[in-house]
């Protein structure tokens, strides 16, 4: 699937809860059923402050496409990431440079996403493409 | 005048509001309040009738308003009981008045090897000027240990003390725990030493009736938008005779009596420290917020209050795996507490979405977070138009936040 395939599915899924508490219901299990992200990764490099909680970002080049492992303190933080990955994990960089993040939006959660929540995930976003274009690079070289 | 809650909730508009469907619980008055009708029409008014620059025009308008803003300044002395409206200076807020305290009363007495104390559990607003300070003048910052109750180590700030101490600066009330400190013994140990002492009093002025005159501190500052006033307003009051010494602060028009090319000389007090044009509207609107209080009596409201803590704190005390942080008897206006292991933004976001409005995260208060070793806290902080009611709804919600996070 491209990556506005899985947007689309994401908010197809998200459809069917008209509750916000089932949406919040479903986050928190998509939350819980983030990959491990190895402790011993929580590096200072790795990690992204926010005032509110906080997110750790890793990533390696594996034929020519990029995974991402992700974790944060909070659940809620946590089942947007998986979101996240979902739709941008095992991607080529420059899939990822020309993607539009508009999910987010359309399931009602760029609440979480604007600068003054500080939960680290407008920087996530910024450090996702910052490997993107990173690795865009080795991969010429 | 009787304490009648049901007339005191419908002087706030917005308390009516629904968000997402649902009624409105705003337990985030240690951030900011909400304002009263008759706040929103004097401001309204301000606008639509009177509105003029202040201190410059001759004109009728200029006149009306200059004297309204400077009735402001006398109901403000009359609330906290300064001796004179000299010692009463406008300022953007309580972070603007520390940092003119931490310029200027710096450049007056603080010089390389002096030693300015605060407490650990300050809000960054009250530490970061004064390393500012420290940096500048090469001086030392000293910090007053806390214990597991939140409450000032009051022995071990005996022994900080000595003759360096130039200036000593606690909040009355900490913004992250809502504990009362003992600002009086605080100030009179520092005044044995001849050290200047600011009172952060962000967080007790609307809950707490203070003397400064009594209280004898030499700075006492609190910010318009928790005193159910506008934002971007503040009080910093100040003796006159250490403002009289103490250099400006900013340069600018208003706070000058002449200028030219080879001296200019400044204007007398208060306007020495209010350069550029005040915010105005928010002076009156703090005497009109003042004057609503007053009527009510901040007596009548302390007492109301003090139930309200005392009702949510026993109520929130009975929620299994709830933990409150700050557990000191002498408190006001506020609770942090963490609710067993889920994270205080998570509880916060499903909280909002019941219509329930708290603070979390580190509160601007990062020693103190580190002191309990947490990332932050959830916060609900009250006024006096909030009820038992609501705090019945909050606990409901505790319990619906523990069941979505499995606990």
């Amino acid at each position: 699937m491209t990556i506005n395939e899985i947007q689309n599915q994401i908010i197809e899924d998200f459809g069917m809860y008209e509750e916000w508490m089932d949406k919040y219901e479903y986050i928190i299990e998509l939350g819980g059923g983030l990959a491990k992200f190895d402790d011993t990764n929580k590096t200072p490099s790795n990690i992204i402050e926010g005032c509110q909680s906080r997110v750790w970002l890793d990533a390696e080049l594996k034929d020519g496409k990029i995974i991402f492992f992700a974790d944060a303190d909070a659940i809620i933080t946590k089942g947007i990431i998986a979101l996240l990955i979902q739709v941008l994990s095992d991607r080529t960089p420059q899939e990822i440079l020309d993607s539009d993040l508009y999910f987010i939006d359309k399931i009602g959660l760029k609440q979480n996403l604007s600068p003054t929540r500080a939960n680290g995930l407008v920087s996530m976003i910024k450090k996702i493409r910052t490997y993107a274009l990173a690795y865009k690079e080795i991969s010429k070289n | 005048m009787t304490f009648d809650i049901q007339k005191i909730r419908t002087d706030f508009p917005i308390l009516s509001k629904k968000v997402y469907g649902k009624q409105l619980i705003y337990l985030d008055n240690g951030a900011t309040t909400q304002k009263p009708q008759k706040v929103i029409d004097r401001i309204s008014r301000i606008y639509s009738q009177t509105n003029s620059n202040i201190h410059r025009g001759v004109h009728f308008l200029s006149e009306k308003t200059t004297s309204d803003y400077e009735n402001a300044r006398n109901t403000v002395k009359k609330f906290i009981n300064a001796k004179s409206e000299k010692e009463i200076i406008f300022t953007k807020g309580t972070t603007d008045a520390i940092n003119l305290v931490a310029f200027s009363l710096g450049e007056y007495c603080v010089n390389e090897g002096d030693e300015i104390i605060v407490s650990q559990s300050e809000h960054h607003s009250n530490i970061v000027p004064w390393q500012l300070l420290c940096e500048r003048k090469k001086a030392k910052l000293k910090v007053i240990p806390i214990n597991e109750k939140g409450e000032l180590i009051i022995e071990e700030y005996k022994k900080l003390l000595n003759e360096k101490t130039k200036i000593v600066s606690v909040a009355h009330v900490s913004n992250s725990l809502g504990i009362v400190h003992d600002i009086k013994t605080v100030t009179d140990e520092a005044h044995k030493y001849n050290a200047y002492v600011l009172i952060d009093a962000a967080q007790s002025v609307q809950h707490i009736k203070t003397d400064v005159q009594k209280l004898d501190c030499d700075f006492y500052t609190f910010s318009g938008h928790k005193i159910y006033a506008e934002t971007g307003i503040g009080v910093l009051y100040g003796k006159e005779k250490i403002l009289e010494k103490m250099p400006p602060y900013q340069g600018g028009g208003d706070m000058i009596k002449s200028v030219s090319f080879e001296k200019t000389t400044y204007a007398e007090l208060p306007l020495k420290f209010e350069a550029g044009t005040s915010n105005y509207v928010g002076a009156i609107s703090i005497a009109t917020a003042m004057d609503y209080i007053t009527e009510i009596g901040l007596e009548n409201i302390a007492k109301y209050e003090a139930e309200l803590l005392e009702y949510a704190t026993q109520k929130l005390s009975s929620v299994n795996g709830l933990k409150i942080y700050g557990t000191s008897k002498n408190k006001a206006g506020a609770i942090s507490f963490l609710l067993n292991d889920i994270h205080p933004y998570d509880a916060g976001m499903i909280l909002d979405k019941l219509g329930i409005a708290i603070r979390t995260g580190t509160h601007c208060a990062e020693p103190t977070m580190k002191f309990f070793s947490i990332q932050g806290t959830a916060r609900a902080s009250f006024a006096f138009y909030n009820t038992k009611e609501e705090i019945d709804t909050l606990y409901k919600g505790l319990l619906r936040v523990q069941k979505m996070f499995g606990k």
